[in-house]
């Protein structure tokens, strides 16, 4: 199997999608959360559904909040509706809070964030900053167990999943988080240690194989790794989705991100990584 | 003979693993996160106003009064905590109505001076200091000075109620209770302390008691027990189906080998729950897909020891060699492709707060009790079964391809 020697083609479908995704980002842009943004969030349950209309007539009554966006959630079982507003003032969240209980005795506040606008500011600022970190870090690890060339190459793949994740979200237009950085964390970590279980043997062919040119010992890595990248992927996405369709809504996001992240690692582990390193080392002969 | 106690050995040592896991699990349980048995945690700010700044003086008088607020809510296990320079972070278990204490706890507070019929006298903008001392027979005491306006307001209230008592109250609650002795003009002092810890710790709640600036309440997340439930139920469910799952695919690629893949996985599972409760490590929500993810990596080493067992059956060694050589080489990669994945686990965890921290932290035990496992645990297993039927057979580790 000769995976590596088509390079060109893997090289463009990647560009396709990050091109796609790039272009989303920038036009439409993240839908950033009230974790980034600042903003309150309330979740009621009820005994019967409570329709949109319903639940804004409580809000205009006492004429708090009547501008908020008013949903209902996923999960059909509790009849939840899911307030989002600006910023309010703990006496507003409680004026909302009892002003629902007294239109229906019954219901429950399931859950109440409020985020100012400042902490928004910093968690983005806080996970920009950890992602920065966590590459550097990983540069430096792979510089000294490996070459800086892998580094750097293991870094723009990481960098290929993060952005093609971020572009689908871009793309789908759904609301994120701060777990939705724990997620990019974790893709990122991923990508790595995908990409290093095959330079760990392109390592080894170096030795093993040292009279072969560099483009056939290395696919020859990608090739014998294949039934563990493929066995990998699936066992962890078989458990992302498992939590996608039976672990609720509030982790949805979150595994969605993986599975995305995931996939684009595994594909950019055999597809981007290696065949980068082959561009490169053919360069630096092709100078010399 | 030496083979067999071998085994023996081999087999011992894992049920001894699984009994510690399980001893740690049933005897320190796991602690959940707010976002699962329910729970609020509360941000709040200090606001600088133009005659003061916040300083370490004015944090921990707020941090006191708040504390107060929350004694008086009656909670099991209230936490609360200064963060940076000018925050402070609450958390309250479940009650029945968080959104209301928080409010209370969010509040500016009033300092009074209240006759005993509970009419307010004068409030805590009058006072412009308060310190404990000694009096001049050694006692202790809290001194109090008024500023212009309260000085003359003092007076006043000292002549009529002389001989009284009047009531300090922070809030509604009463801090002391010291009988008017005589005309007060200036500075006043308050008697009666045994300690002077005592009067320390009421001049700190006079002098900073009506909090020295405002606070804001920046973050608020409450979540109610239902859901917390709901979560718990949800995920438990969600890992077991991916766990069986993960289960199903290793058998059928794997067939004997994956069988023991799976059995590790669960052994896997009880020594991470075992780690997390002997720890006292807080599990959240993320946490729990961090946890579950985990079984994704812990899988993986399997995955990568027994592909390495496989290249070796390829290049013509016996089963034991084969299994020695490839135990051998699979460890250098499980290290290396589980230190980057450790390294941001740790960075994400210095960065970051709450749940997402919960996660990073269940990730970052998850890797390494999945390479404990993979280097203690899975090498016996695999050894308890090299001389069978089950692993010499061609369908496990064979060397026909695919």
């Amino acid at each position: 199997m000769d995976i590596l020697g088509k390079r060109k083609i893997w090289y463009m479908i990647s560009s396709a999608v990050i091109l796609i995704g790039l272009i989303f980002l920038l036009t439409s842009g993240l839908n950033l959360g009230i974790d980034f943004s600042g903003g309150t969030l309330m979740e009621f349950k009820f005994d019967k559904k409570v329709n949109n209309e319903e639940a804004r007539k409580v809000l205009e009554k006492i004429n708090i909040a009547v501008d908020s966006k008013i949903q209902q959630t996923e999960e059909e079982e509790i009849h939840g509706i899911l307030i989002r507003a600006k910023e309010l003032s703990s006496d507003d969240i409680l004026a909302v809070e009892n002003a629902f209980k007294e239109s229906y005795l019954t219901t429950e506040l399931l859950r109440t964030e409020m985020v100012g606008p400042l902490i928004g500011q910093e968690l983005r600022k806080k996970a920009f900053l950890a992602l920065l970190l966590a590459s550097l870090a990983i540069v430096i690890y792979i510089s000294i167990r490996f070459e800086f060339r892998f580094a750097i190459v293991a870094i723009i793949t990481l960098l290929h999943d993060v952005v093609i994740t971020l572009g689908i979200f871009a793309l789908i237009g759904r609301e994120i988080n701060t777990p939705f950085v724990a997620a990019l964390l974790t893709i990122v970590g991923y990508s790595i240690n995908d990409t290093i279980v095959i330079f760990d043997r392109i390592r080894e062919n170096m030795k093993l194989m040292y009279r072969k040119p560099f483009e056939e010992l290395a696919n020859k890595a990608v090739v014998d790794t294949l039934p563990r990248s493929i066995n990998t992927s699936m066992t962890t996405l078989i458990t992302i989705l498992a939590i996608y369709l039976f672990g609720g809504a509030s982790i949805k996001t979150f595994m969605l991100a993986l599975f995305i992240g995931m996939f684009a690692g595994t594909y950019s582990s055999i597809f981007v990584a290696s065949p980068l390193l082959v561009t490169w080392t053919k360069r630096i002969s092709a100078n010399k | 003979m030496r083979y067999k106690q071998k085994k023996i050995l081999k087999f011992t040592f894992i049920i001894a693993i699984i009994a510690f896991a399980f001893f740690l699990f049933y005897f320190y349980d796991i602690n959940l996160g707010l976002d699962l048995q329910g729970g609020s945690h509360i941000v709040l700010q200090a606001q600088p106003t133009e005659e003061r700044e916040i300083n370490n003086q004015v944090m921990s008088g707020i941090q006191q009064v708040i504390e107060r607020r929350v004694n008086q809510l009656g909670l099991t296990e209230p936490m609360i905590q200064r963060q940076g320079s000018d925050r402070i972070i609450v958390e309250l278990p479940a009650i029945d109505s968080p959104n209301e204490a928080i409010d209370t706890i969010g509040r500016t507070a009033v300092l009074t001076f209240r006759n005993s019929a509970g009419e307010v006298l004068m409030s805590g903008e009058n006072i412009k200091d308060a310190r404990a001392d000694y009096d001049q027979y050694g006692r202790p005491v809290v001194r109090i000075k008024f500023n212009d306006e309260g000085t003359d307001k003092f007076e006043q209230v000292s002549r009529m109620y002389l001989g009284q008592k009047i009531g300090i109250f922070l809030d509604n609650e009463l801090l002391t209770n010291p009988v008017i002795q005589d005309v007060i003009k200036g500075p006043g002092q308050i008697t009666g302390y045994k300690t002077v810890e005592e009067a320390e710790r009421d001049s700190i709640l006079i002098r900073e008691g009506s909090l020295p600036v405002p606070v804001k309440v920046v973050e608020t997340r409450t979540v109610g027990p239902t859901l917390g439930k709901i979560s718990i139920d949800k995920s438990i469910k969600a890992g077991l189906i991916g766990l069986i799952f993960v289960a199903i695919y290793m058998i059928f690629y794997y067939r004997f080998p994956g069988f023991l893949a799976a059995v590790i996985l669960v052994i896997y599972g009880i020594i991470l729950l075992g780690t997390l409760a002997g720890l006292q490590a807080t599990l959240t929500l993320p946490g729990i897909a961090g946890l579950i993810l985990s079984i994704g990596m812990a899988v993986d080493a399997n995955i990568i020891i027994f592909e390495r067992i496989k290249d070796e059956r390829r290049s013509g060694k016996t089963l034991k060699a084969s299994i020695d050589a490839g135990f051998k080489r699979a460890y250098k990669t499980i290290v290396d492709a589980n230190v980057t994945t450790l390294i941001t686990a740790l960075i994400l965890a210095y960065y970051t707060s709450g749940t997402v921290r919960g996660f990073a932290v269940t990730l970052g035990i998850g890797i390494l009790v999945s390479m404990f496992t993979a280097f203690f645990v899975t090498k016996n297993v695999i050894d308890l079964f090299t001389n069978t039927n089950f692993l010499k057979s061609e369908a496990a580790f064979g060397v026909k391809r695919r």
